[in-house]
């Protein structure tokens, strides 16, 4: 494999950043997509020539690239280097094709949007940091990956800068991060402090030649603080918050960072570092607690949430919960398995959902959609593949990954290990039911939208007969609000845009296609052998995972009779989650409704998604800010640091006689409050300090 | 011709000759651009002449000053007109020739009346920082130091921005010019020990503990030192002058005001006359330090005037180099070395771009701003990069030396240290808060209540000549550091390795021994604790 070609994988998405973002605002729309989609599409195609080589009878199952020294002094360096095995190798497919087809779907999506070369210049950035976020060689590499990816995203999620939700969004996104990365830098300093080292191979090397007996003590601290990171970047608790905020972004890059990609680098964090986790059982079982009660407190969340977006938001927050409870107990490989096909079905879930947006031209609320399914199929079918899949309807993608979570939870026993099943279980019901709520109320019952007002000004589409109250269209993910009215954009956007109900053009559903396929044969490369199958992805990721774990944690015993029982309940519990929304959404639409009043408490506390938004503003950011403003920077700073200075300068008498003599800027005056200052203060030291030395000012040693 | 033995003396010269020239100049009423011109091609000439040094700098020769110049001044006191350069001053001395001209341009049409004493007294500033980069004889170096503080005081007073101008004029001056009297008897005292002024002699003797067996007398005399360095930097909590002088001083003279004359002194002369004394008082500066990251952090988050934020974000920012030098790892001090350049490249960069928007809005009042992106999308994304930069991202050149301090703090495995490395790690997300907001007020949203009656434009080509440079040394820093670390490592090896060598001749407290702490588990055992160094790493300069 030629070595160039491989540092070509993420430095081509990276020229495709320069050259988009310095002079794409000059560009021709399609020569803007032309180079973004090109320099992906090159990486794409390195990395399935990679895969190719790293499949052949032969080749090593891992390898390093190493590049020039990036920080190198005595006693510590690191490298710009290149790890590759197969977890990078399984990462840069994701990041790759999905990002790719994503790139696609951008081109249709975002065709009208003022700023055109400025998205694709940020998303080809985004693709660049992530790609270095999967194949670096040592923790300080992947950190540039970890926050520049944040930043990205940030960019992305205030895409649409003039809307302050949208900024603030993306300014939240970027602290609360940062959050996460101050634990991910203590951790790093931790490291460097007790192997001299952050290569990863350097490390892994040097805990894995520690007693087997050692686990915890400073090991439990780094692991905890690279979970602070991971809970940051993966959306876990507490540090969720910044997710649904997220959704201000435009929807492909909801689809392309905030479900598929970036947001699961806490999960492929962990598992890299599984050597280091499996040093501290602590760590593990705080992993697992914390995957686990975000898989479920987000799909409480999801069960009232009425933008479409949002539901899909907390649904990837409670799906990553999955896969951060996998790591927890220590099963990398089914949390990396869930982690690839979340990227399937959830990219899909997506643009699928954006698709819907587009169609009903920006809007966003599930409660002005309904009977979609005829109107624009293709997105409805893909759709419904993805649904399925998320759901873990056999033999659907989602299936066979969050079951090989479920059944790993299970066998590892104990109390901890049932319960967290237990909840698990009632996740996954959950989340049918909310999948399943959004898919009827998207696409079945009465249209609930304002089919004149979709219409409007464009008679071509005013052949439909729906009665409706006038709705008021918020313009949401349309950057027609950008451009200010009168100006020339405005009116051009108004003009392109299809007015009315529309399916989306062949560049969007092409990639909704080819994801519906991989959401639902996507799993095929992981059935477990319960089901007659040969489980070939925790076999391919083997070589990655085998050290260390094995050696530490007793392998438990395992059940075809036991996995399929798991199944079973599981598959039985989904399809009571979908009887309830199927009764609720479909045949008896205001059972919901009704349940809401009735139980309006709870209602509420999930409406408003159990407050912590206001509680973590109350609690925390009011009082550091008043803090900050009144005792320190009104006490002390105004009054002691200031106020020390108005007092040394003999009052505010004193400081206008002094101004006025350095009014004058004479060189002389100054050189005699030198000489006077510096007499006075010779004199108190010489003779008061020291009376010793006084004599020896012309003595030499 | 071979001019490393007198380039030096030409670096302080061009900009003499050019304060001269431009004070000579008149004043004229036509808005004759006569004094920028003739002070951009000083400057940009005096920027070449830096470049000469690491175009010629030996990287193999470590502790050891090059490009020396040693002849008699005055023979009774012994001052000698000694220059010279290691890898710390080489690059501060190139960074003040990059800063210069940018100076020059930022104050293109910043300075229209009295251009003659804005530029003769700038340039002034230029020869005193350059002097004192590359003073090694003590008396020499204080003439320089006082003579950095005229001129600032002056340009303060006189082209200040408000009415309040005088007072943070006299604030400034006195804040500077008392503990710089103290620094004056601490050199005298030194003299009457030792007879002399030479700094690599002090060297010499402090290594030998030669200079005087009155630990107290010592310890009191590195304190007048460090208390001098300290308000210039200044050091938490002696920063009462900056953010008026911030706030008052014209763009130019803010981009040399604050960190790198005083850190560059406590690095050249703390650290290498006082070792012991140094490593004595670093609790206390490390406490100081981490503070002061936190402290400055805060309370920039709730500023409203634009200046005042970039003042309390500079103290923060100097304070991550405090923390850092006061470890005596090298981590610690190459870093810290290594982001006095950052520091004030991106402070640079930071006032230029609030002077652009003073410039056409003319208030400094985020209140006033917003949705200023749409109008300057350049503008808007040199703030993005600059900002980027100050809250360390890497691959931007403000992430290696925090990276580096930060974890040079870790390394010294004492329990406290690991404390204030925590606290000073959150400066990385309270920046980020700061500097994001800052950004969200001014740039997004919807149109601020100036803009909307002031029209702007975006960036013109000479404010494009002045970022650009700017930008690309961020990226080019952050991605290339051993090729500036690599120099500065001729200096921190020589401190860190000294540091060690005196710690093992005095029982200090918190010499870097391998103490079992808190961090260490119990479980490791001897073993573990004693356990062979890994190849490549931790270093017996650890």
């Amino acid at each position: 494999m030629n070595d160039t070609l491989l540092w070509l994988i993420p430095t081509l998405p990276f020229a495709g950043f320069l050259i988009n973002g310095t002079i794409g605002r000059k560009f021709p729309r399609a020569l803007v997509s032309t180079v973004a989609l090109l320099f992906t599409l090159v990486p794409a195609l390195i990395v399935l020539k990679l895969w190719m080589y790293m499949k052949s009878a032969g080749a090593p199952d891992h390898f390093t690239l190493t590049g020039a020294p990036w920080i190198a002094i005595s006693g510590y360096q690191v490298n710009f280097a290149f790890a590759i095995d197969h977890l990078t190798l399984i990462m840069l497919g994701i990041v790759t094709g999905v990002g790719f087809l994503i790139h696609v779907y951008s081109v249709g999506y975002m065709a009208e949007e003022e700023g055109y070369w400025r998205f694709f210049a940020y998303l080809n950035l985004f693709m660049f940091f992530m790609l270095v976020l999967v194949l670096a060689a040592s923790f300080q590499l992947l950190f540039v990956g970890w926050e520049g990816v944040g930043l990205a995203s940030y960019l992305l999620i205030g895409f649409y800068f003039r809307r302050d939700s949208a900024a603030n969004a993306g300014k939240k996104a970027f602290i609360v991060n940062r959050i996460g990365d101050f634990g991910f830098l203590l951790a790093m300093f931790l490291l460097i402090a007790h192997f001299g080292s952050l290569d990863f191979a350097n490390v892994f090397g040097q805990v894995n030649a520690l007693p087997h007996g050692l686990t915890g003590g400073f090991l439990t601290a780094i692991c905890l603080l690279l979970f602070v990171g991971a809970a940051g970047k993966s959306a876990q608790i507490p540090l969720y918050i910044w997710l649904p905020d997220a959704m201000e972004g435009p929807t492909p890059v909801s689809a392309l960072i905030h479900a598929a990609t970036m947001v699961t680098a806490g999960v492929y964090m962990i598992a890299r570092c599984h050597v280091l986790f499996d040093r501290s059982p602590f760590t593990l079982a705080v992993v697992a607690i914390i995957g686990c009660a975000t898989a479920f407190f987000a799909a409480t969340i999801g069960t009232v949430q009425h933008d479409i977006k949002r539901v899909l938001a907390y649904s990837t927050v409670s799906q990553l919960g999955y896969m951060v409870l996998a790591c927890g107990v220590a099963a990398y490989s089914a949390g990396i398995f869930h982690l690839m096909t979340h990227a399937f079905f959830k990219a899909l879930l997506f643009l699928a959902a954006g698709s819907v947006i587009h169609a009903l031209s920006g809007e966003q609320d599930m409660r002005k959609m309904g009977g979609l399914w005829k109107r624009i199929p293709i997105t409805f079918w893909t759709m419904t593949a993805a649904v399925f899949a998320i759901c873990g309807v056999f033999p659907f993608s989602g299936f066979y990954s969050k079951d090989e979570i479920l059944y790993q939870t299970f066998i590892r026993g104990g109390a901890l290990g049932y319960t967290l099943w237990a909840v698990g279980l009632i996740t996954a019901g959950i989340t049918s039911f909310y999948m399943f709520r959004l898919w009827f109320k998207t696409f079945f019952g009465e249209p609930r939208f304002d089919e004149a007002a979709l219409a409007h000004g464009h008679g071509a589409h005013a052949d439909h007969d729906e009665n409706l109250a006038p709705v008021h269209l918020h313009r949401d993910t349309h950057a027609v609000m950008l451009a200010e009215p009168g100006q020339p954009e405005h009116d051009k956007a108004q003009a392109a845009h299809p007015h009315g109900v529309h399916e989306s053009p062949a560049v969007m559903w092409i990639p909704l296609a080819i994801l519906a396929i991989l959401s639902f044969i996507g799993g095929w490369v992981g059935v477990p052998a319960a089901l007659g199958g040969h489980n070939e992805f925790e076999h391919f990721l083997e070589p990655v995972f085998a050290t260390g774990a094995t050696a530490l944690l007793p392998a438990p015993a395992t059940s075809h009779a036991l996995e399929l029982l798991l199944a079973a309940i599981s598959l039985l519990v989904v399809a009571i989650g979908f009887f309830i929304a199927y009764i609720f959404y479909y045949r008896k639409p205001g059972t919901a409704a009704a349940l809401a009043a009735r139980f309006h408490g709870l209602y509420n506390l999930l409406d408003h998604k159990y407050w912590v938004d206001e509680i973590y503003g109350r609690l925390i950011v009011s009082p550091l800010l008043g803090f900050s403003r009144l005792a320190l920077g009104g006490l002390v700073d105004g009054l002691i640091v200031q106020g020390t200075g108005a007092t040394l300068a003999g009052g505010t008498r004193g400081l206008g006689w002094l101004a006025r003599r350095m009014q004058s800027g004479n060189i002389r005056s100054y050189a005699g409050w030198l000489a006077f200052g510096a007499a006075v203060v010779i004199a108190i030291v010489l003779f008061v300090v020291h009376p010793t030395h006084t004599n020896t000012l012309t003595l030499s040693r | 011709m071979n001019l490393d033995h007198s380039i030096l003396t030409l670096l302080i010269l061009t900009p003499l000759v050019g304060a001269i020239v431009v004070a000579l100049i008149p004043d004229r009423e036509d808005g004759s651009k006569l004094h920028h011109i003739v002070a951009l091609v000083v400057t940009l000439l005096t920027l070449v002449f830096t470049l000469h040094l690491p175009a010629h700098f030996d990287y193999a020769t470590f502790g050891r000053f090059q490009f020396e110049q040693n002849t008699d001044w005055i023979a009774n006191p012994a001052i000698r007109y000694h220059l010279g350069v290691d890898g710390l001053s080489m690059w501060l001395v190139v960074l003040a020739g990059v800063l210069a001209p940018l100076g020059v341009l930022c104050s293109w049409n910043a300075i229209r009346s009295r251009s003659r004493l804005f530029f003769s007294l700038f340039l002034l500033q230029q020869v005193a920082m350059i002097g004192i980069f590359v003073s090694l004889d003590l008396f020499l170096y204080y003439g320089f130091w006082e003579l950095s503080l005229v001129p600032m005081a002056l340009l303060i007073a006189t082209f200040g921005r408000t009415e309040n101008r005088r007072r943070a004029a006299i604030k400034f001056f006195l804040y500077t010019f008392i503990p710089s009297a103290l620094l004056l008897v601490g050199m005298i005292w030194l003299y009457a020990r030792t007879g002399t002024f030479d700094l690599p002699t002090l060297q010499q003797l402090a290594a030998t503990h030669a200079i005087s067996t009155n630990g107290t007398a010592l310890l009191l005399c590195s304190l007048a030192f460090l208390f001098a360095f300290g308000v210039k930097v200044p050091i938490f909590p002696l920063h009462g002058w900056l953010s008026e002088a911030v706030q008052e001083a014209p763009t130019a003279a803010v981009m040399v005001i604050a960190g790198k004359l005083g850190l560059y002194s406590i690095l050249r002369f703390s650290f290498s006359i006082f070792p012991e004394q140094s490593r004595q008082i670093a609790p206390l500066l490390i406490a100081l330090g981490a503070i002061g990251i936190v402290y400055g952090a805060l309370i920039a988050l709730v500023q409203t005037d634009l200046k005042k934020l970039a003042s309390f974000a500079t103290l923060s920012a100097n304070s991550f180099i405090v923390l850092g030098i006061f470890t005596f790892t090298i981590s610690g001090l190459d870093g810290g070395a290594y982001q006095i350049l950052n520091e004030s490249l991106i402070g640079a960069a930071l006032f230029i771009l609030l002077g652009l928007l003073y410039e056409r809005y003319g208030t400094y009042d985020m209140r006033d701003y917003g949705g200023l992106a749409a109008r300057h999308p350049w503008m808007v994304t040199f703030f993005v990069i600059t900002g980027l930069a100050a809250v360390g991202l890497p691959m931007l050149n403000g992430f290696v030396g925090e990276f580096l301090i930060l974890s040079g703090a870790m390394q010294t495995f004492v329990a406290h240290h690991v404390l204030w490395t925590v606290v000073g790690t959150t400066g990385v997300i309270f920046s980020a808060a700061y500097m994001l907001w800052m950004i969200q007020r001014v740039f997004y949203g919807s149109l601020g209540l100036r803009p909307e009656e002031v029209p702007g434009w975006d960036i013109n080509p000479r404010e494009h000549v002045e970022l650009w440079p700017l930008a690309v040394l961020f990226l080019v820093m952050g991605v290339f550091s051993p090729y500036w670390t690599k120099g500065i490592e001729t200096y921190t090896t020589s401190i860190a390795s000294r540091q060690i060598a005196s710690a093992a001749g005095t029982p200090v407290a918190d010499r870097p021994a391998a103490q079992p702490t808190g961090f260490v588990d119990p479980n490791l055992g001897a073993a573990a604790l004693g356990k062979q160094a890994p190849a490549t790493n931790k270093g017996a300069r650890y």
